[in-house]
C-alpha cells in the first residue's frame, strides 16, 4: 500500500493526539480521582418510590447526617419538581464537607444538574444515581432538570444552599 | 450522456427520494424557527410552552431521521448506479421507498396529532411529544413507534438493492476492485445494519407491544441503552455520505483528483469497525452502568477521531491539488484559486470547515470527565447543529445543486440565490452554534421551552445570557432563510423545462493513488464485519447481560401518561 510521507506524519500526529486525550482522562480518573456515575447506587422500584413504600430513605427524602464530615442527600425527582430542592424547599448542605447525593425518579427520566458544578447525572426510573462532592464555596446554586420529562419540564428547577460549615444547623436534619 | 438519460429508472427513484427529503427539510426548518424564536423569547405567539415539545419532536424526527434517510437513499442510489454502471433493482428499491414513506406519514400524523389536541385514535391519545430519543417510560401513540420501525426497515431494503447491484457487478467483473463509491455505499450500509439492530429490538420487541398494552412494563435503562447503541452510529450514517461527497465529488469540483483511494477505503473500514461500540459515551452520567464500560466506549470514541483526521488530510490535499492545477500558488495562496463561485463547491467547503469546529466540540463531549460540565446543556445541540445540521445538511444541499440537474436533465436556476445560500447558512450557524456552546458552559440546559427558573438565574461566563439569546434567534432566522433559499432554487430548477446542455456531469477523474495500490483485504467485507461484531460484543455484551439478568422488564416502568 502506498502511503505518502506527509500522510505518515499526519497519521502519527493524529494517533499521538488520541493517545494523549486518553491519557489525560485516565489521569483524571486515577490521579485526580474524578469518579464517574456508575452502578454503585443500586436499583429500586420507581412505583414504590412514587407510593412512598420503597422501604428506603426515599420515602422521607432530605438531608441525612452520617457523621460530622459526611452528609447524604436523598432526592426524589418527579414531574415536575425535586423533593427536596424545588420551590421554597431548597437543599441545604454544609460547605467543605463530603456530601453524597442519592437521586432517583418516581416516574420518567429526569436530569439532576447543579449549575456550573460537576454535579450532573441522569435520573432513571429504577436506578439510584449516586454522586459524592465537596463544595468549597458557600452560596446558592441553581438546580436544573436537564432531561425532557413532560409538558411542564421547563418549570422543573430548584436550588442548593451551601452554608458555611460553622453556621450549618445540623439539628434540622435527621441522623 | 446525462445521468437521467443513461439511467432513467434510477433517476426517477432518486427524484422521488429527494422530493420527500426536501419536504421534510422545509417542514423541519419551519418547526426550527418557531422554536428558536420561542425559546429565546423573541416571539412566543406561535405555540404554548407545553406544545413546544411537540414541535421539538417534529424538528428532530423530520430532520435527523426523515430528511437524512431519504436524502442518503437518493444519494446512494445515484452513487451505486453511477459507479457500477447499472440500474438499481427496481422492485426492491421502490418497496423500500414506499415502506419508508408509510413510516414517515405514520410518525408525522402521530406527532402532529399533539398540536391539534391529541384526539383518541384506536384507544390511544394521538400524540408523540417524546422527542427524537423517545425515552421510555414516556409514551407516544403506537403509530409513532410503528412509523419509526417502518422507516428503519425500509432503509434496510434500500440497502439490499445496493448489495444486489454489487453482487451482479461482481459476477461480471470477478477480478476488478470494487469502485470506490460503491465501496463507500456498501461499507456505510453494513455499519447501518449492525447499528440499527439496537433500535429495532428496542422498538419492535419492547416499545410497540408496551405502547399497545400487550406488556405491562419495560426497563427504562435497557431501552435507553438500546437506543444509544444506535444513537451514535446514526451520526456516522449521516457523516459517511457527506464523506463520500467530499472524497469523490469535491476534488473534481475543485478541478483536481482524489489524493488517495486506499486511504479513503481505510477510513470507511475504520468507521465500520468503531462506529457502534461507542454508544455508552452518551451514557457517561447514567446510573446503573459500571465505570469500566464507559471507559471502553471512551477509548473507542477517541479512536474514531482517526478516520476524521485522516479525512481532513486527504480531502484538503485533493483540493490543494485541484487548486494548483488551476494555477494556485504559495503555501496558502492556492486557496484563492478554488471555484468559490460554484455553489456546490462553496457549500461543501463551508460544511467541511464547520465540521472541523464541530469535531473539536465533539472531542470535549467524548472526554469522559469534562463531559460533566456540558452533559445535556445547550452545548450539545450547539455541537450537533455543526455536525448533522451543517456537515451533513449543508453538504446535502450543496451537492443537490450539482446532482439535481443530472437527475432531472434541467439546468440549475437562480444561480445567484444558490451561490449566496451556503454563505447565509454558514453565518447563521456560526451565530447560533457559538452562542449555544457558550450558553452550555453557563449551565443552560437543552430541550426546554423556557430556560428561566423561579429559584435562580443563569450567568454567562463569556458575554451575557441576553446577548446569547439574541445570537441564537438571529442565527435561527438566517438558517431558516438559508433553507428557504435552497428550496426556492430546487423548486425553480425542478419545475423548469429541459433545454440547453448541462454544465455538470458525473464523470470522475482517476485518483492520484488508485485502488491498485491498496491491499485486497480492504475489500473483504466479511472480515471487517466479523471484527466489528466482536468489538461490539466486548463493549456491549457484559453490561447488556447484566441489565437483562434480572429479567428484561426489571426494574420496570409502566407507560406515562397511561
Amino acid at each position: 500500500m502506498q502511503v505518502h510521507n506527509f500522510e505518515k506524519i499526519w497519521l502519527g500526529a493524529a494517533i499521538l493526539l488520541i493517545v494523549g486525550f486518553i491519557a489525560t482522562i485516565s489521569y483524571g480518573t486515577v490521579g485526580a480521582g474524578i469518579q464517574m456515575v456508575d452502578d454503585s447506587g443500586g436499583q429500586i422500584s420507581a412505583q414504590a418510590v412514587q407510593n412512598g413504600e420503597s422501604g428506603t430513605q426515599f420515602d422521607d427524602p432530605g438531608v441525612v447526617r452520617q457523621n460530622d464530615s459526611h452528609y447524604v442527600v436523598y432526592v426524589v425527582a418527579q414531574q415536575f419538581q425535586f423533593v427536596p430542592g424545588s420551590g421554597d424547599n431548597p437543599i441545604r448542605i454544609p460547605a467543605d464537607t463530603r456530601v453524597t447525593f442519592r437521586v432517583t425518579s418516581a416516574d420518567v427520566l429526569h436530569g439532576f444538574s447543579i449549575v456550573e458544578t460537576n454535579v450532573n447525572t441522569m435520573v432513571i426510573p429504577g436506578q439510584v444515581a449516586e454522586v459524592t462532592v465537596r463544595f468549597d464555596e458557600p452560596g446558592t446554586y441553581g438546580l436544573v432538570c436537564h432531561e425532557y420529562c413532560g409538558a411542564a419540564h421547563h418549570t422543573m428547577g430548584g436550588s442548593v444552599e451551601v452554608v458555611p460549615r460553622s453556621q450549618y444547623d445540623y439539628q434540622e436534619v435527621s441522623d | 450522456m446525462v445521468f437521467v438519460d443513461s439511467y432513467p429508472k434510477t433517476s426517477k427513484l432518486v427524484r422521488s427520494e429527494f422530493l420527500v427529503a426536501f419536504a421534510a427539510l422545509g417542514l423541519g426548518a419551519l418547526f426550527g424557527i418557531v422554536q428558536a424564536l420561542h425559546r429565546t423569547g423573541l416571539f412566543r405567539g406561535f405555540v404554548s410552552s407545553a406544545d413546544y415539545y411537540t414541535l421539538l419532536t417534529g424538528h428532530g424526527v423530520l430532520l435527523a431521521l426523515v430528511f437524512t434517510t431519504f436524502f442518503i437513499a437518493g444519494l446512494f442510489a445515484w452513487a451505486t448506479t453511477n459507479s457500477l454502471e447499472r440500474e438499481l433493482p427496481q422492485r426492491l428499491s421502490w418497496s423500500a421507498f414506499w415502506l419508508m414513506l408509510t413510516g414517515t406519514v405514520l410518525a408525522a400524523v402521530a406527532i402532529i396529532g399533539g398540536i391539534v389536541g391529541a384526539p383518541t385514535v384506536f384507544g390511544h391519545d394521538l400524540q408523540a411529544d417524546v422527542l427524537f430519543t423517545f425515552y421510555a417510560p414516556m409514551k407516544a401513540h403506537p403509530a409513532f413507534y410503528v412509523g419509526a420501525a417502518l422507516i428503519i426497515v425500509g432503509s434496510w431494503l434500500a440497502g439490499l438493492a445496493y448489495f444486489k447491484s454489487l453482487w451482479d457487478w461482481r459476477s461480471e467483473n470477478p477480478d476488478e476492485r470494487i469502485p470506490l463509491r460503491a465501496f463507500m455505499v456498501v461499507t456505510t450500509m453494513l455499519m447501518w445494519y449492525i447499528s440499527t439492530i439496537g433500535v429495532a429490538v428496542e422498538v419492535v420487541a419492547l416499545l410497540i407491544p408496551w405502547s399497545l398494552g400487550l406488556i405491562q412494563s419495560v426497563d427504562p435503562l435497557l431501552t435507553r441503552t438500546l437506543f444509544w447503541y444506535f444513537g451514535h452510529p446514526v451520526v456516522y450514517f449521516w457523516l459517511m455520505p457527506a464523506y463520500l461527497v467530499w472524497y469523490t465529488v469535491l476534488p473534481k469540483l475543485a478541478g483536481g483528483r482524489l489524493f488517495s483511494d486506499p486511504l479513503a477505503r481505510v477510513v470507511f473500514v475504520l468507521f465500520l469497525l468503531l462506529s457502534t461500540p461507542v454508544g455508552f459515551h452518551h451514557q457517561y452520567v447514567d446510573p446503573g452502568i459500571p465505570e469500566g464500560f464507559k471507559f471502553i466506549a471512551m477509548t473507542n470514541t477517541m479512536f474514531l477521531l482517526l478516520p476524521s483526521l485522516l479525512t481532513a488530510f486527504t480531502v484538503v490535499a485533493s483540493i490543494e491539488h485541484g487548486a494548483r492545477q488551476r494555477g494556485g500558488e504559495g503555501y496558502f495562496g492556492w486557496l484563492r484559486s478554488l471555484p468559490w463561485g460554484d455553489p456546490a463547491f462553496a457549500g461543501c467547503m463551508l460544511a467541511g470547515l464547520m465540521f472541523a469546529a464541530g469535531g473539536f466540540s465533539g472531542m470535549i463531549n467524548a472526554g469522559m470527565n469534562i463531559n460533566y460540565l456540558i452533559h445535556n446543556t445547550l452545548w450539545v445541540p450547539g455541537h450537533f447543529h455543526l455536525t448533522v445540521g451543517t456537515a451533513f445538511a449543508l453538504t446535502a444541499m450543496a451537492i443537490s445543486y450539482w446532482l439535481v440537474p443530472q437527475i432531472t436533465g434541467k439546468r440549475l436556476r437562480q444561480r445567484t440565490v444558490a451561490l449566496a445560500q451556503p454563505y447565509v447558512w454558514f453565518v447563521g450557524m456560526a451565530l447560533m452554534s457559538n452562542a449555544m456552546h457558550r450558553a452550555g458552559l453557563a449551565g443552560i440546559p437543552r430541550r426546554t421551552a423556557e430556560p428561566n427558573y423561579d429559584e435562580f438565574a443563569f450567568e454567562g461566563l463569556v458575554g451575557t445570557v441576553g446577548e446569547m439569546r439574541l445570537q441564537i434567534a438571529i442565527g435561527g432566522l438566517l438558517l431558516f432563510l438559508g433553507a428557504a433559499m435552497f428550496l426556492f432554487v430546487m423548486a425553480e430548477t425542478w419545475l423548469a423545462h429541459r433545454g440547453g446542455t448541462l454544465s455538470v456531469n458525473s464523470e470522475f477523474p482517476d485518483p492520484l493513488s488508485g485502488p491498485e495500490h491498496s491491499p485486497r483485504i480492504l475489500d473483504n467485507y466479511k472480515l471487517w464485519t466479523a471484527i466489528a461484531l466482536v468489538l461490539i460484543v466486548i463493549a456491549y455484551g457484559p453490561p447488556l447481560a447484566s441489565m437483562v439478568a434480572d429479567g428484561i422488564a426489571v426494574p420496570g416502568s409502566p407507560p406515562i401518561p397511561v
